[in-house]
C-alpha cells in the first residue's frame, strides 16, 4: 500500500509505457487484437490515474503544496533529477489527460485501418509525455517530456494525417520546437543564475522559484518573455494560432481530440505553473498584464468571427479553440483567485467540450468522408441520437448554465471584472458570437430537410461511438451542477499564486480601493512565501 | 412539510424532460402524455400547498439553501473590503415568486393539457413534451432562484427551450432560423444581464437578493448613485431581450414558427415575462436609481405603442398577437419605470390568462381550418366553433380593457399610476392612452376577420372545419374564466398589492396627493372612450364597408408600407449588424489565411530560401575548393596513376624492366 501511494505517479506515468511491450508482440496482421491491446492499456491508464482522486484530499503535501512527490537524482553532474508531484492544478490536466486519451484511443476503433500497430504505439507514447509534463517537478525533465510529445503527435498528423498531412505536420512541430528553444534559454537562464548566486546547479522547481521569483524585474522580463513565446505558441495565442487549425484539419479525429484537448492546454498550464510563480513581478507587471490581456481578448473574438465563417467543420472548431482559450489566458492575468480558477475550470472544460466535438465532427467524417458543411444538413432526421449528443455537447461548449462551459466562463469573466471591467465588457462579445457560431453550425448541419441522398442512408450511432461520448456529457453535466470538488482541489495552488503576484491580494488594505494591489507595492517584504515550504496562506 | 420539499416543484417537470428526451421514442402516446402532463399537474398541486403554508408563515418568506453551486475564492470588493465569491442554490417563496409560481404551474399544466390534443397528430410528440417539461423548470428556477445566478441559469434555460421549440418545426428552414435568432438576439441581452451581474458582485459583495435588498434598503447607497444606477441598465439590457423590447424585440414575431402551445406558453404567458420579474425582483435597485427608473418607463411605452402599430396591419392571426405581446409587456414594463413594480406584476398575471387565451384559442382557430392562419381566409366562425369564439370574445374583452374584465383592473391600474406616480409623466399616460386604442382596434380587427362576417374558408379548410376535442376546450374555458374573474383579486380591495406590498417597499409614497379621485375616474373615462373609439373603428372597416381598410392602404401608402415591413427593422439590423459582422468574419479569416499566418509560411520560406543559398555557397564555395584541392591533387597524381592499373603482368613486366635497368646500370658501372 505504501509503495503504491508513494509511487502513484510513476505507475500512473508509465502504464502507457509497459502497455507497449505485449503490443510490440502482437504481430500487425492481427489488428482486431491489437486494437483490444491498445483500448485495454488506455483504460487501465485511466483506472490506475483514479487513485490520484480518492487519496488527493488525504495526501499529504510534502513539498510546498505538492503530493505524491518522488525523487530520485537522474543525471547529478548537472543536478537534474527524476521529480514528481502535483497539486491541484495538475491533478485536474492529468485526469483528463487519462480519460480524453483512452476516449480518444477507442474512438479510433474502426477509423484506422493502416498501420493499425503503430497508431497504438504512439498514443502510447504520446500519453506517457503529455503526462510527464503535468507531473514535472524538475525543468530538465518538464523540457524532456515536452520535447517527447512533440514526436508522435508529428507522426500521428504526418502519417494518418489528411491530405496536406506534411505540410500541417511539419508546421506544427517546427513552429512548437522554435518557441521550445526559447523556453529552454529561459530555463538555462534560471539554472546558471541560480549556480551564480548559491554555488549550486539545480533543475529543481520549488528551489528555482524561491530563487527567481525574489530577482529584479528586468530579469524576470526575459525569461518571461522567453517563456511566454513558448507557452503562447502552444496555447495558441493569438498571432501564433496558424498551425493550429491546419494541424487540426489534417490530424486524424483521435489527434485532434488530444492535440485540442491537452496540448494546448500545456500552454496554459505552462503560463499558470511557471511564468507567474516563478516570475511574479514579471507577470504582474502593468506592461506584460495589458499585452498578455489584449491578446487574449483578441482571440475571443477574432477567433470567434472567423470561425463563424468557415465552411469546415474541423476548421471551424478549431477557431472557436483559439476563442475558447483567450478566455483561458484572460482568466490567467486577470490575476486574481476567481480568474485563475475559472481558467483552470475552462481548460477542462475545452477538453470536454472541444474533445467531444472533434469527435463528433470524426464520426460523420468516418460516414461521409467530408467535414464541408455545406455537404450536410437534415442529420437530425437520420442520426437522433447523435443529433442529441452533439446538441448537448454544443451547450456546453457555448456556456448554457447548468452545463460546464458556463461555469468556467462566468468564473474567467467575473476575475476579469474584478481585475478591469473593461476587459469583461469585451470578453462577453466572444459569449454573443460563440453562441451565434455554433448554433448556425448547428442548423446548418442537423437541422434542415435532409435532401441530400448521401445523407439519408446515413447510420446512426453504434454502442461504442456513443460510449466515447457519454463520459464526456456526463463530466460536463457534473461540472455544470456540482463544480465544488473542482474548485475545492483548486483553492489552496491558486491563493498559493495570487499570493505570489499579489502579496497583499489576502490582507486588503481599505485605502488600496477598488483595485488589487498593484505590481509595483514593494516585493521585498513578503512573509507570505507560499508555494514554498511554509506551506498554505493565512488569509 | 410541502415548503420543505419546494425544490420537488421544478424537479418533477425536469425528471419528466429527462425520461421524454432520453427514453420518449419508445414510450406510447398515452404514456408520453400521462408522465408530461402528469408531473406537471402534480408540481401545480403542489405550488398551491406550498403557497397556501406560505400564507401562514411570518412576513410570507420562506428560504432554502439546497447546496454550494460555486465557491471561486476570494475577492476584492469595490469598497476595498475582502469578500468570499459563493454562490448557492437555494430558493426563495416570498410574495413575488409565489405569484409567479402559481401562474408558471397553473397556466403551464393548462397549456400541458391543451397540447395533448393540440399536437396529438405531430411527429416527435415525446420531443414536444420533454422541452416543454425542461421548459417548466427552467421557467421554475428562474422564478425561484434566491440569487441572481441561479436566475441566470433559469433565464438561459428558458431562452434554451424557446430555441428548441421555435424550431420544433426543424426541417422547415424559417423555423430553424426563428429559433436562432431568438437565441443569439437574447444572447445579447443576456450580455448585460452578465455585466449587472459581476457588477452587482463587486458592489455588494453577494449574489443573494434578500442581502442585496438589504443592503439597498441600508440607506447606505444613495439615490441616484451611479453604480447603481449602472446595474440597473445593465440589468435592463438583459430584460429587453428576454421580454422583448425596444431594441431587441425582433425575435418575438418570428417566434412564432413554434407551435401554437409554445407560443401561449413561452412567448405569451410566462417566458418573456421573465424580464418584468427581474426588474420588479430588483425594484430595491430600481428606486435608487431614478434614471434607470425612467429608462425602463419610457422603453415601456415605446415599446408598447410601437409594437401596437404593427399589429394593426398584420393579416397572420399569430402575428397580430405577437405584436400585442410585445405591446402589453412594454405596459408591464411602463408600470415599473414609473415604481407601480405591483400593478406591473398584476398586469403581468392577467396577461397570462388572457393571452395564452389568445393563443390557445387562435391555435384551436387553426386547428379547425387544418393549419391555416390567415385570417383574410377565414370569417364567420362563430357559428362552427362556438366555445371556441365565447372564450377568444372574454379574452378579447380583457385584453381591452372593458371594465369588469381581468385586463380592464390592471391596465388601468398602470394608466392611473403613468401619471400619478412620482416618476410618472403626461406624456407617458398619453402613450398608454393611445396604445389602449390601437389595442382595442387591432383586436377586434382580428376577432371581426376570424369569427364574423363572410365565409372566406378555402374549399379544404370548409370541409376540415370541426371544433376542437373536449382537451382542447377545456383549458380554454379555465382560462376564459380567469380572463373574466381574474382581476377581482385586486378589487374592490387592493388585496394583491397589499400582499406584494412588502417585496417592493419603497420610501418613495406612489400616490402623491396631487391628483384626486375625480382625475382618476376622469382618465378611466377617457381611456374607455378611446377603446370604443378602436372598436367602433375596426367595425367600420371589417364588417360596415370591407373595402375601406384597401382604399386607405392605398391613400397613407407610405404609412402602411413602413407598418407592413415592420419600420424595416429587420432589414436594418441585418445591414448594419448581422451582415456586417460576416463581413467582419470574413475579412479576418481572409487576415488569417494571407497575413497572418502567410507571416508564418514566410518564416518558413526565408528559412528554405537562407537553407538554398547555404546549399549554393556550400557547393558553390565552401565544396569548391575542397574540389578544387582535390582536382589539384588528381591532376598531380595523373603521370604516377597511369602506372597504378593494378594488373600483375603489367606490375610483373615493371619489376622486370626495373630488374634488367638495374642490372644494365651495374653492368656498365662495374666494368
Amino acid at each position: 500500500m505504501t509503495f503504491l501511494h508513494e509511487h502513484i505517479l510513476s505507475i500512473v506515468l508509465f502504464t502507457p509505457l509497459v502497455g507497449m511491450v505485449p503490443l510490440l508482440l502482437i504481430p500487425a496482421e492481427n489488428k482486431n487484437a491489437l486494437r483490444w491491446c491498445g483500448n485495454v492499456v488506455m483504460f487501465l491508464g485511466f483506472l490506475v490515474s483514479l487513485p490520484l482522486v480518492f487519496w488527493f484530499s488525504s495526501a499529504p503535501a510534502t513539498e510546498g503544496l505538492f503530493k505524491f512527490v518522488e525523487k530520485t537524482p537522474w543525471i547529478p553532474s548537472i543536478g537534474a533529477s527524476y521529480h514528481l508531484g502535483i497539486d491541484g492544478i495538475s491533478l485536474l490536466l492529468i485526469m483528463l489527460t487519462t480519460v480524453l486519451g483512452f476516449l480518444a484511443v477507442l474512438s479510433s476503433w474502426s477509423a484506422i485501418q493502416n498501420r493499425v500497430k503503430e497508431y497504438y504505439v504512439v498514443f502510447l507514447l504520446l500519453q506517457v509525455g503529455m503526462l510527464g509534463v503535468f507531473m514535472s517537478l524538475d525543468l530538465f525533465l518538464f523540457y524532456v517530456f515536452w520535447e517527447v510529445m512533440l514526436v508522435p503527435m508529428y507522426f500521428i498528423i504526418g502519417v494518418w494525417g489528411g491530405p496536406r498531412k506534411l505540410y500541417a505536420a511539419i508546421k506544427f512541430f517546427l513552429y512548437t520546437l522554435a518557441g521550445s528553444v526559447l523556453m529552454l534559454l529561459g530555463i538555462l537562464t534560471l539554472y546558471f543564475r541560480y549556480h551564480t548566486d548559491t554555488g549550486q546547479y539545480t533543475f529543481n522547481y520549488v528551489r528555482l522559484m524561491e530563487h527567481a521569483s525574489a530577482w529584479p524585474l528586468d530579469l524576470q522580463l526575459w525569461v518571461f518573455a522567453a517563456f511566454a513565446i513558448a507557452f503562447a505558441i502552444k496555447v495558441p495565442m493569438f498571432p501564433f494560432h496558424t498551425w493550429l487549425p491546419d494541424a487540426h484539419v489534417e490530424a486524424p479525429t483521435a489527434g485532434s481530440v488530444l492535440l485540442a484537448g491537452v496540448l494546448l492546454k500545456m500552454g496554459t498550464y505552462g503560463f499558470i505553473r511557471f511564468s507567474l510563480p516563478l516570475l511574479p513581478r514579471a507577470s504582474a507587471d502593468p506592461r506584460v498584464v495589458r499585452v498578455m490581456v489584449t491578446l487574449s481578448i483578441i482571440a475571443i473574438i477574432y477567433g470567434a468571427l472567423v470561425s463563424m465563417m468557415q465552411r469546415d467543420m474541423k476548421k471551424l472548431i478549431a477557431y472557436s479553440s483559439v476563442s475558447h482559450l483567450g478566455f483561458c489566458t484572460l482568466g490567467i492575468f486577470a490575476l486574481d483567485p476567481q480568474g485563475l480558477s475559472g481558467s483552470v475550470i475552462q481548460q477542462i472544460n475545452h477538453g470536454i467540450s472541444t474533445g467531444a466535438l472533434f469527435l463528433i465532427v470524426g464520426l460523420i467524417y468516418e460516414r461521409r468522408h467530408t467535414r464541408e458543411i455545406r455537404e450536410l444538413g437534415g442529420l437530425s432526421n437520420v442520426m437522433p441520437v447523435y443529433a442529441t449528443l452533439f446538441m448537448i455537447v454544443m451547450l456546453s461548449s457555448i456556456g448554457l448554465p447548468l452545463l460546464n462551459g458556463f461555469i468556467g466562463e462566468f468564473t474567467i469573466l467575473q476575475g476579469a471584472f474584478e481585475a478591469n471591467w473593461h476587459w469583461a465588457a469585451w470578453a462577453v462579445v466572444g459569449i454573443v458570437l460563440g453562441a451565434a457560431y455554433m448554433l448556425w453550425l448547428y442548423q446548418r448541419t442537423m437541422f434542415g430537410p435532409c435532401d441530400n441522398p448521401k445523407n439519408q442512408i446515413l447510420k446512426d450511432l453504434n454502442w461504442r461511438e456513443i460510449m466515447t461520448l457519454v463520459p464526456l456529457v456526463l463530466w460536463a453535466f457534473w461540472i455544470g451542477l456540482y463544480p465544488k470538488p473542482f474548485f475545492k482541489v483548486l483553492q489552496q495552488p491558486v491563493e498559493a499564486i495570487v499570493t505570489e503576484v499579489h502579496p497583499n491580494f489576502y490582507r486588503p488594505a481599505k485605502a488600496a480601493l477598488s483595485k488589487p494591489p498593484s505590481s509595483q507595492a514593494p516585493h521585498a517584504a513578503r512573509p507570505g512565501r507560499l508555494l514554498g515550504v511554509q506551506g498554505r496562506p493565512r488569509p | 412539510m410541502m415548503l420543505n420539499r419546494l425544490w420537488l416543484i421544478p424537479l418533477l417537470p425536469a425528471l419528466g424532460a429527462a425520461l421524454q428526451l432520453l427514453a420518449g421514442r419508445r414510450l406510447s402516446r398515452r404514456a408520453i402524455s400521462v408522465i408530461s402532463v402528469g408531473l406537471p399537474g402534480v408540481s401545480f398541486a403542489w405550488a398551491v400547498g406550498a403557497f397556501a403554508e406560505l400564507l401562514g408563515r411570518p412576513h410570507h418568506l420562506f428560504t432554502q439553501v439546497l447546496y454550494t453551486w460555486l465557491p471561486a475564492g476570494a475577492f476584492h470588493l469595490s469598497n476595498g473590503t475582502l469578500g468570499q465569491f459563493v454562490v448557492r442554490v437555494g430558493l426563495l417563496l416570498d410574495p413575488l415568486s409565489a405569484v409567479m409560481l402559481l401562474v408558471v404551474t397553473g397556466v403551464g399544466f393548462v397549456i400541458h393539457v391543451y397540447s395533448i390534443g393540440y399536437m396529438g397528430h405531430e411527429q416527435g410528440y415525446y420531443r414536444f413534451f420533454g422541452y416543454m417539461n425542461l421548459f417548466l423548470f427552467s421557467m421554475l428556477v428562474l422564478v425561484l432562484a434566491d440569487n441572481y445566478l441561479l436566475m441566470f441559469a433559469g433565464w438561459e434555460g428558458v431562452g434554451l427551450c424557446s430555441y428548441f421549440l421555435i424550431g420544433f418545426y426543424f426541417e422547415r428552414r424559417s423555423a430553424a432560423d426563428a429559433g436562432k435568432k431568438a437565441f443569439v438576439v437574447n444572447r445579447i441581452g443576456d450580455a448585460g444581464f452578465l455585466l449587472g451581474v459581476m457588477l452587482i458582485t463587486v458592489t455588494f459583495g453577494s449574489l443573494n437578493f434578500e442581502q442585496i435588498t438589504a443592503a439597498a434598503r441600508s440607506g447606505h447607497f444613495a439615490v441616484g448613485n451611479g453604480v447603481i444606477t449602472a446595474i440597473c441598465l445593465l440589468l435592463f439590457l438583459g430584460a429587453t431581450g428576454k421580454s422583448a423590447q425596444i431594441p431587441l424585440y425582433v425575435w418575438l414575431p418570428d417566434a412564432m414558427e413554434g407551435p401554437t402551445p409554445v407560443s401561449a406558453l413561452i412567448h405569451a404567458a410566462t417566458m418573456v415575462t421573465a424580464g418584468v420579474y427581474m426588474v420588479a425582483r430588483s425594484s430595491a435597485l430600481y428606486v435608487l436609481a431614478p434614471t434607470a427608473l425612467g429608462v425602463v418607463a419610457g422603453v415601456g411605452a415605446a415599446t408598447a405603442i410601437w409594437a401596437a402599430s404593427m399589429g394593426l396591419v398584420q393579416n397572420d392571426i399569430k402575428r397580430v398577437l405577437a405584436y400585442s405581446t410585445v405591446s402589453q409587456l412594454g405596459y408591464m414594463f411602463l408600470a415599473c419605470g414609473v415604481g407601480a413594480f405591483a400593478a406591473g406584476i398584476f398586469h403581468l398575471m392577467t396577461h397570462a390568462f388572457f393571452k395564452a387565451l389568445l393563443f390557445l384559442g387562435a391555435g384551436s382557430v387553426i386547428h379547425a381550418l387544418g393549419g391555416e392562419q390567415d385570417m383574410r381566409k377565414m370569417g364567420g366562425l362563430w357559428r362552427k366553433i362556438p366555445i371556441t369564439f365565447a372564450t377568444f370574445l372574454a379574452a378579447t374583452l380583457a385584453i381591452c380593457g372593458i371594465p369588469g374584465f381581468a385586463g380592464f383592473f390592471s391596465k388601468d391600474e398602470i394608466l392611473w399610476d403613468s401619471i400619478s406616480s412620482p416618476y410618472g409623466h403626461l406624456a407617458l399616460w398619453v402613450v398608454g392612452w393611445l396604445t389602449a386604442g390601437l389595442t382595442a382596434f387591432y383586436m377586434f380587427r382580428l376577432l371581426l376577420m376570424t369569427f364574423f362576417g363572410p365565409s372566406r374558408l378555402t374549399p379544404e379548410a370548409e370541409h376540415h372545419l370541426h371544433e376542437s376535442p373536449w382537451s382542447m376546450l377545456m383549458p380554454l374555458v379555465v382560462l376564459g374564466a380567469l380572463s373574466v374573474l381574474g382581476g377581482y383579486v385586486n378589487w374592490p380591495v387592493a388585496r394583491f398589492q397589499h400582499f406584494l406590498a412588502p417585496v417592493f417597499a419603497n420610501p418613495v409614497a406612489l400616490h402623491s396627493a396631487r391628483y384626486g379621485h375625480g382625475l382618476e375616474l376622469g382618465l378611466m373615462a377617457a381611456t374607455l372612450l378611446v377603446v370604443l373609439v378602436g372598436i367602433g373603428v375596426a367595425y367600420a372597416m371589417v364588417l360596415r364597408r370591407p373595402g375601406l381598410a384597401d382604399r386607405l392602404a392605398v391613400a397613407a401608402a407610405p404609412v402602411y408600407e413602413l407598418l407592413v415591413n415592420k419600420y424595416y427593422v429587420d432589414e436594418l439590423y441585418d445591414a448594419v449588424v448581422v451582415h456586417r459582422a460576416q463581413d467582419l468574419g470574413n475579412l479576418l479569416a481572409a487576415f488569417d489565411q494571407l497575413v497572418v499566418d502567410a507571416g508564418v509560411n514566410g518564416v518558413g520560406l526565408l528559412t528554405r530560401l537562407t537553407a538554398e543559398l547555404s546549399r549554393l555557397f556550400d557547393k558553390g564555395v565552401v565544396d569548391g575548393l575542397v574540389n578544387v584541392f582535390a582536382h589539384a591533387v588528381r591532376l598531380l597524381s595523373y603521370p604516377v596513376r597511369v602506372i597504378q592499373t593494378g594488373r600483375v603482368q603489367n606490375y610483373a613486366w615493371m619489376i622486370t624492366l626495373g630488374a634488367l635497368i638495374l642490372m644494365a646500370y651495374y653492368w656498365l658501372h662495374v666494368h
